[in-house]
């Protein structure tokens, strides 16, 4: 029929210019990095079996985690406030509760051993540069440097909440907090904004912010960017692939590949779909509905539409 | 005066004041309409139903957005997306509506240059056309300054900057038009109302004026064949609706436009709901920020085909280029110099020329996308180069043209 031919060539045409525009003009301008399904191949693997109780003394005491981060469920209080935190090391160090399921195993090893190389900003901190990493790294306590590590990182594991039982503000707060506001969570670097009753708490508390962020500004180069719309600028793919390892798509960047795991990855990309694209799920649902009520409208407009012509063929 | 008598019915009481059977029938019942068409012949009543879908819709926004720059982005992002019931669909519709809009309209127009529609008596119903095309170009790019994202920022510094003409620098034109050195509040407050206020208005005004133009000439057929209206309709009146060969616009015509504008909305909620991405670019989820160059900028699909006509050229020859592409299609009517207003596959070089452009254009849009590194680069070039090739080449291949 000759409509139907006439429907194949517009939709060709579109088609072609569709792909064109679109598929095609995306792979030319930006590169394409496929996922490493968050393996950290490049570290060596955990080789001992770690024993928590000996490890809680480590993170106490010889590891001196505590001296720089709080562990809140181990009832370990921060030693300064986030602001002052931030004017010291350039960053608050994250709360250690839930690192132990945030990140990998291996990479909580490697950056216990060696904080700048397993967060790939050795760059940053060349002999020349005269740097060293805010983080100091564990130089061992006297024994087997490997069991040692790994005594923490168990220790660090049996403190954290069980996976099931991480939500995704939490896996953000661990692993992005510290350095990405998140306005639409009424998220900033140094905690949740708290509804004020007096204009000048507000004010002292926005003030906090804009020290805090003066401090990582400084350390990091630049400020961090608000993540609340990324979702929807950068993609998932997008912001999966950088966090596995942000050199491979912004060479020379100064954010640290932060060593989540697979599944704690797909936790923060939930957090941020939950701040830049909250209705998704009625969208599916609406859309559902909608196309179910246009394909009937479509249906009656032929059945009108054939009980008119009949008369005219 | 003229002489009312009492009203036996409301119908009644409006006819004499309103005459509305006399409307109804010039506009709908003994409004004649061929009834060998396809249903290109719709796209005509797709479009007025997707203008009046970015109307409405528009309007739902308009009750949330602030046209400031501090506060735009997150009204849109934050208040219309996430708190206001349903607001994203408003959104959705609204974008995806003013990117399918141009889809129809090229195949509008496409089909107008196919069929000859714009000769014999149809030159004003081009023109219309024309104008609605520009006027809606305005309507999307200011639409598009809007939510104050970085493409809004980028994209109204790269467009307002071809005021500058040039080789004649007119830097002052240029701050004229944003009303300040850089895009900033004034140039958002001035786009905000040509978008809200002064170029819908204007649309609806040029709508008015295309289907006015439409009403004497009627619309063309399949075949361009030339009818004769009064003896196919006085046939249809008489009860031989199978062998006139024209039909009424309600509800014959109607009825079959319903019908494809069914199938139209079919394809218009699938993306809305599930499909969006290709008419709100992701680059504009990041909020304006003036000391930030954005990696790639590039317009929205429906001006790539000019912009690559400006592109590879030099700043004064791109920009006269530029001026050319602008203003050709309004000359068509008179440049095809055939008196042939039948199917271009009737009509030798031109069927030719018809996909020749057609193709030149789809290259075009593609090459206005991605970056000018090579061969991209030469190939938009070159595709330029036939854009203007061909409208050198219609009046000529057109005269040569024999009557069909
Ligand atoms: C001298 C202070 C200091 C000590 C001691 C310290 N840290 Fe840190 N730690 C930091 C700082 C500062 C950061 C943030 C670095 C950054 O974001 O660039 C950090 C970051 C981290 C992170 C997050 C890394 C990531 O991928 O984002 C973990 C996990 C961590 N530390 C664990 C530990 C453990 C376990 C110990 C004890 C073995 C420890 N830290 C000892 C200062 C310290
Ligand atoms: C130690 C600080 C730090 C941490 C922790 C951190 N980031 Fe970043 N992030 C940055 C900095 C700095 C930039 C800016 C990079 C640039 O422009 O070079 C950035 C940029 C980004 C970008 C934008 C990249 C682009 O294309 O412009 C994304 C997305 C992002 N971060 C996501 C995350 C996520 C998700 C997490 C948590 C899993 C995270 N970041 C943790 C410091 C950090
Ligand atoms: C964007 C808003 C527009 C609307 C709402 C609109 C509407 C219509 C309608 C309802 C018709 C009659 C039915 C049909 O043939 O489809 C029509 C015909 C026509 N339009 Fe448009 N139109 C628009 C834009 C344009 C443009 C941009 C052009 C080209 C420059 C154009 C050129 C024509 C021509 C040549 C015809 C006559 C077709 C024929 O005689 O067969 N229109 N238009």
């Amino acid at each position: 029929m000759k409509e139907l031919f006439i429907l194949a060539v517009v939709t060709v045409f579109t088609l072609v210019t569709y792909y064109l525009v679109e598929p095609f003009a995306h792979s030319v301008m930006h590169k394409h990095v496929e996922s490493e399904h968050f393996a950290y191949a490049d570290l060596p693997a955990l080789t001992k079996t770690g024993d928590a109780a000996r490890g809680k003394d480590l993170v106490m005491g010889a590891g001196a985690c505590s001296d720089c981060h709080s562990i809140s469920v181990a009832g370990m209080p921060a030693r300064m406030d986030a602001v002052t935190s931030a004017q010291s090391y350039g960053v608050n160090p994250p709360d250690l509760s839930n690192v132990g399921v945030v990140y990998d195993a291996k990479f909580l090893a490697a950056l216990i051993k060696n904080p700048a190389h397993a967060l790939k900003v050795e760059h940053k901190y060349t002999p020349e540069s005269g740097k060293e990493h805010p983080m100091a790294f564990f130089a061992g306590a006297g024994g087997d440097i490997d069991q040692e590590i790994a005594d923490m990182v168990a220790y660090l594991q049996s403190i954290a909440v069980k996976q099931d039982k991480l939500t995704p503000k939490m896996a953000f707060e661990t692993a992005c907090g510290r350095c990405h506001a998140m306005k639409y969570e009424n998220w900033t670097q140094i905690g949740e904004k708290p509804a004020f009753k007096m204009k000048k708490d507000e004010l002292a508390f926005d003030i906090q912010v804009i020290d805090y962020q003066d401090a990582l500004t400084k350390y990091m180069g630049k400020l961090p960017p608000d993540l609340s719309m990324y979702i929807r600028s950068r993609g998932e793919h997008y912001i999966s692939t950088f966090v596995e390892n942000p050199q491979h798509l912004l060479e020379g960047t100064a954010m640290p590949r932060v060593g989540v795991t697979a599944a704690s990855a797909d936790k923060v990309i939930e957090h941020l779909a939950d701040a830049g694209d909250t209705k998704r799920f009625e969208r599916e649902e609406v859309g559902k509905k909608v196309m179910i009520f246009i394909v009937i409208f479509a249906l009656f407009s032929y059945l009108w539409k054939r009980s008119i012509w009949k008369d005219l063929h | 005066m003229a002489h009312f008598t009492k009203a036996t019915s409301v119908h009644d009481w409006l006819n004499q004041r309103l005459g509305i059977d006399t409307v109804r029938r010039v506009m709908a019942t003994e409004y004649w309409i061929p009834k060998n068409i396809n249903f290109l012949w719709a796209m005509g009543m797709v479009l007025a139903i997707t203008f009046a879908l970015l109307l409405v819709s528009g309007i739902f926004l308009l009750m949330y957005y602030q046209p400031n720059v501090n506060t735009a982005f997150d009204s849109v992002n934050y208040t219309i997306m996430r708190e206001v019931d349903f607001g994203w669909l408003w959104r959705h519709v609204h974008g995806v509506a003013a990117s399918v809009v141009f889809l129809v309209i090229y195949i509008h127009m496409f089909t107008g240059i196919y069929y000859g529609s714009y000769k014999k008596g149809r030159e004003l119903i081009w023109i219309s056309g024309m104008l609605l095309f520009v006027t809606f170009s305005a309507e999307a790019f200011s639409g598009y300054m809007l939510p104050w994202g970085q493409m809004s920022y980028w994209a109204g510094m790269v467009i307002t900057n071809l005021f500058s003409l040039g080789g004649l620098h007119a830097d002052g034109l240029v701050e004229w038009i944003r009303g300040d050195y850089v895009p900033a509040q004034a140039f958002l407050n001035r786009f905000f109302m040509l978008h809200v206020l002064l170029l819908p208005l204007a649309i609806m005004g040029v709508i008015g004026l295309h289907f006015g133009a439409l009403r004497i000439p009627h619309v063309n057929n399949q075949d361009g064949e030339e009818l004769d209206f009064e003896a196919e309709a006085a046939k249809y009146k008489a009860g031989d609706k199978k062998h006139s060969k024209v039909i009424a616009f309600a509800n014959d015509f109607m009825s079959k436009d319903m019908f494809v504008v069914g199938i139209f909305l079919i394809f218009f909620f699938y993306l809305v709901f599930f499909h969006y991405d290709f008419a709100m670019d992701p680059v504009n989820f990041d909020p304006a920020d003036g000391l930030k160059t954005p990696e790639h900028i590039y317009p929205e699909w429906y001006f790539l085909w000019s912009y690559e006509i400006l592109r590879p050229f030099s700043t004064n020859v791109g920009l006269m280029a530029f001026g050319f592409a602008q203003v050709i299609f309004f000359l068509l009517p008179f440049l095809d110099r055939s008196p042939n207003a039948v199917p271009a596959s009737r009509r030798g070089l031109f069927f030719i020329w018809f996909w020749a452009m057609l193709i030149d254009m789809i290259v075009l849009t593609s090459m206005g996308k991605v970056p000018p590194i090579e061969p991209y680069g030469s190939i938009g070039f070159y595709a330029a180069l036939t854009f203007i090739g061909l409208w050198i080449a219609l009046p000529i291949i057109t005269m040569l043209e024999k009557k069909a």
